[in-house]
């Protein structure tokens, strides 16, 4: 297993795991954006970004805003 | 026989060749109710309504779950922001998201420099900027009064920007009438004065002044009355706007009679006869 931070908070997942499999693990409620150690990455990559271990994955949504 | 348009429809506000009806963007945050937000922006009829983004799961995220939907109901422009962020990566990765989620080129950028003042970071905001606009954003920037500033975030291809009259959320009105006017003498693109508004006729002063739009959130949503104020600020923005396409006249040193004197009754008439 490895260990990545999701929104500042630590998860274990398999080694390899795609963005993907963290989005359906933690079951993302669309809409949603990643950045991984502060890189966007694209919908389109999210069954292709392979995370490494101690990665910073951010997940947003939209909220009001000034 | 046909109604004459609304001068607002005769004279919209263009942003990076796109036409807006309306010369007021609308914060979304900090109201009562997501219904109290809603018939705000019906009374106000903005030409966008901005947006963020926070991490899913936490406590903001959680408060508006139901903010995208509204978003979707409303149906008015969207003008993501990216309020929070520190760095310009920050910035640059925020806007990228924002791209993704809102699917739009529209991005408020906002690169704070200090947390008590909200000041955006002027150092760093111009090669933010320039960094978004390569990147196919409709960059508007966030930013002080600064002339040198402003000058530069038009040279890297700002299509408007975005002052401050105040630091966000203080309500207190454009701090820098000088700074503010010598901007519009002197910047021939659009300027929208963003934050620092804390009443309509704050709104009207910056527009009779010739600025083209104002953004702002706190002074609507905060009032005891948003939907009201919404309206209020509306009118105001448009009656600034028309005063100024008006052309005001120039202020005088001293009193100039407004009704003519000549065949005043009694005029010059001897003081002496008149008891």
């Amino acid at each position: 297993m490895m260990r990545v931070l999701v929104n500042q908070n630590p998860h274990e997942l398999a080694p390899s795991s795609k963005v993907s499999d963290l989005l359906t693990l933690l079951d993302a409620k669309p809409p949603y954006a990643v950045a991984v150690n502060l890189q966007f990455i694209p919908k389109s990559q999210h069954t292709l970004h392979v995370l490494q271990e101690n990665d910073a994955v951010e997940i947003i949504s939209p909220v009001t805003g000034g | 026989m046909t109604a004459p348009l609304p001068a607002k429809i005769d004279d919209p506000l263009i942003l990076y060749g796109e036409s807006f009806a309306s010369r007021l963007l609308l914060g979304t945050s900090r109201y009562p109710s997501p219904q109290v937000l809603e018939t705000a922006v019906q009374r106000a009829r903005p030409a966008m309504i901005t947006a963020s983004l926070r991490r899913q799961g936490s406590a903001a995220s959680e408060a508006h779950s139901g903010f995208w939907e509204l978003l979707k109901k409303m149906a008015v422009p969207v003008l993501p922001n990216t309020a929070g962020c520190h760095r310009p990566q920050e910035v640059i990765t925020t806007a990228q998201m924002a791209r993704e989620v809102f699917e739009t080129n529209w991005i408020k950028l906002e690169l704070i420099g200090d947390d008590y003042t909200l000041q955006p970071d002027t150092l760093r905001l111009v090669e933010t900027a320039e960094h978004l606009i390569k990147d196919g954003f409709k960059v508007l920037p966030y930013c002080t009064e600064d002339l040198i500033l402003c000058q530069r975030l038009v040279d890297v291809g700002c299509q408007a920007v975005m002052p401050w009259a105040a630091p966000i959320g203080t309500g207190q009105g454009p701090l820098n009438p000088y700074a503010l006017k010598l901007l519009r003498e002197r910047l021939s693109v659009p300027l929208l004065v963003d934050a620092g508004l804390g009443l309509p006729s704050h709104a009207c002063t910056v527009m009779e002044w010739g600025f083209d739009g104002v953004l702002l959130n706190t002074a609507v949503a905060l009032a005891h009355d948003p939907v009201s104020m919404a309206h209020a600020f509306a009118q105001a923005v448009d009656a600034g706007r028309q005063a100024y396409l008006s052309g005001a006249m120039q202020a005088q040193d001293s009193a100039q009679a407004s009704t003519p004197l000549v065949g005043t009754p009694f005029w010059h008439q001897d003081p002496g006869t008149n008891p």
